[in-house]
């Protein structure tokens, strides 16, 4: 017997769409929790605190590797 | 050596340990929750007893709790790994890339696919599709710390690449090499079943507090069979691919091994300290000063787990430094000092080569290439200035490894007695016991960082095993923008770690939700 995903009946944007708006408080509160800590991640902790070092230094792939070179040999004991 | 302040690095490992000892407070429950789950739909499927179909539905609320706080706490592991480790970034190229970018587009999107379905699915899709959704969702999240772990494997264990001196890049020649290594394999197992054993510590731990509170006790029964049940299984083949590890550590990281055991001198047929304190007088691996207040041994247990030889040698931390012990192979190991001089020689011919590239000296240029294939074995020891720089710290190796294994045996003794006592019917009756697996929980979370302390901690000064250490890994940056991210990933932790405590305590305390039948709680 087919089950509804392989039959035409079952409709995965109706499933979201009932899911989301018949969630629960702790749905909701989990969903704007997850959505409040990514937008602070992504948003705030990465362009500002946690900028990626060598792309915000340099703009070619040779830049980076010359300046890894220079901090690997004067690094040296 | 540029005089990179040792506070950067001190700070920059303490940032990086913080957030990796975070995230690692929900990865485990997601692995251990997730199967236990799984188990208990997938009786309801086989039975039909709604009973079981509510106590998966509850872990499953559970999972979900664990699952979206953990979400992303990963993601600042990544963040700091181009901000914070900039030089050890580039350096592994694209050996980290490629399993970090196949945990996020396969396993992720797996997980993501089939979780919708898990929550969203349970009157829409037939038992069986959803009992799918649900393993398959497990299965994906075991399939991202797969990923992780074979990338962490490769830092303790580098094999299957080539260095690029154009580049300065470790470039990735075989990928199966990579993915098969046997240290990868046994990290895989051994940290999957920690969680697996976390979650089933968290289910008994919880069924005992139900039964103590005499509430939902047909759901806390259930819950505590399956709990101890596969806490039992757990555990044992935690002790086992434990016995792996140390095997593993033996060959490839001997001076983790040696800081494991607080073993300065080396012995053949060395025994395996099982209780032990250290001696906070010995300050250096020469100060010829006793490394034990006391220590009970089990004699030849340490050869025999480490070489599979009761009469193995096994290096102490002295015999590492200094070099020429005997080894199984036959092959004499090098001491500090000459590692340090064949990888300052690694280190000059790739400045030689360099420079002999940019002056179009191609002949010699190739000299200088194969000088630093010869060395590149010790690459890392060129950055290192005395033979105490190669000692990890022992006291916090030692203790927690011998914390964490005296854990292990201590909760395969307690899901057998808590086994025995649900089998016999008796554990509702048995206040001392729900008292026991409740209490026990903060242990196993406990145990799960400990082994994580041994790892990182026991591989230093190394990012990269005897390739790279940390003080040539980090980024140049000002040691006081670390210190700033430090408190807010530290207080950005605690605030999800709290919302994470209460949301589920209130979920815990609401019990199963019985409402879409008639089943009395």
């Amino acid at each position: 017997m087919k089950t509804e995903l392989q039959t035409s009946k079952f409709n995965w944007f109706a499933m979201f769409w009932d899911g989301f708006t018949h969630m629960t408080w702790l749905g909701k509160t989990l969903w704007i929790l997850v959505i409040l800590k990514l937008i602070f991640m992504f948003g705030i902790i990465k362009p500002i605190f946690s900028p990626n070092y060598l792309d915000s230094k340099f703009n070619t792939e040779d830049e980076k590797a010359s300046y890894v070179s220079e901090q690997l040999l004067n690094r040296k004991n | 050596m540029e005089l990179l302040s040792t506070s950067l690095v001190t700070w920059s490992r303490a940032q990086f340990a913080m957030t990796a000892a975070y995230h690692w407070l929900f990865v485990p429950l997601t692995l251990g929750l997730g199967i236990i789950m799984a188990i208990m739909e997938t009786v309801y499927v086989r039975t039909g007893d709604e009973k079981w179909k509510h106590t998966a539905k509850f872990w499953q609320k559970i999972f979900g709790i664990n699952f979206a706080i953990g979400v992303a706490t990963g993601i600042i592991l990544e963040f700091q790994f181009g901000t914070n480790w900039s030089n050890y970034s580039w350096f592994v190229g694209d050996i980290f890339g490629a399993p970090l970018a196949i945990e996020g587009i396969v396993a992720f999107f797996l997980e993501a696919t089939f979780i919708s379905i898990m929550f969203f699915g349970w009157n829409r899709v037939s038992k069986k599709t959803h009992l799918t959704s649900t393993w398959l969702t497990i299965i994906g999240a075991t399939l991202s710390a797969l990923w992780i772990l074979i990338a962490n494997a490769w830092m303790q264990y580098p094999i299957g690449m080539k260095f690029n001196p154009d580049t300065v890049r470790n470039e990735m020649y075989d990928f199966w090499a990579i993915v098969t290594s046997p240290v990868a394999i046994n990290k895989f197992f051994h940290s999957v079943l920690s969680g697996w054993g976390l979650g089933a510590a968290f289910v008994t731990a919880i069924g005992g507090w139900y039964l103590i509170k005499k509430r939902n006790v047909d759901f806390a029964l259930k819950s505590i069979k399956v709990g101890a049940i596969f806490g039992l299984v757990s555990f044992v083949l935690l002790a086992v691919t434990g016995d792996g590890s140390g095997y593993q550590v033996a060959q490839k990281q001997p001076m983790k091994l040696a800081a494991m055991e607080g073993l300065y001198e080396g012995k053949q047929g060395a025994g395996l300290v099982a209780i032990g304190m250290l001696n906070p007088a010995k300050k250096s691996f020469d100060d010829g000063v006793d490394p034990y207040i006391f220590k009970i041994e089990i004699p030849k247990l340490l050869s025999l787990m480490g070489y599979r030889d009761i009469n193995a040698f096994v290096p102490g931390i002295k015999d590492i430094v200094e070099g020429g012990y005997p080894t199984k192979s036959g092959e004499v190991p090098l001491s500090f000092e000459e590692k340090k001089e064949r990888g300052q020689k690694a280190i000059e011919a790739l400045a030689n080569y360099q420079i002999a590239k940019k002056e179009g000296r191609d002949a010699d240029a190739a000299n200088f290439q194969k000088t630093l294939e010869e060395n590149y074995a010790y690459f890392g020891y060129g950055y290192l200035d005395k033979p105490e720089d190669l000692v990890p710290n022992v006291p916090l190796t030692f203790y927690t490894f011998h914390l964490m294994v005296v854990i292990g045996f201590y909760f395969i003794l307690m899901f057998a007695v808590v086994w025995y006592f649900e089998h016999k019917n008796k554990i509702q009756n048995t206040k001392w016991l729900q008292y026991v697996a409740l209490w026990s929980l903060p242990l196993a979370y406990l145990a799960s960082q400990f082994g994580w302390i041994v790892a990182e901690v026991g591989r230093q000064p190394w990012t990269i095993q005897d390739i790279l250490p940390v003080n040539a890994a980090v980024s140049s940056l000002e040691t006081s923008s670390v210190v700033i991210t430090f408190a807010m990933f530290a207080l950005l932790f605690t605030v999800l770690l709290i919302a994470e405590v209460t949301i589920m305590v209130k979920q815990i305390k609401k019990g199963p939700d019985y409402s879409d039948n008639n089943i009395e709680a």
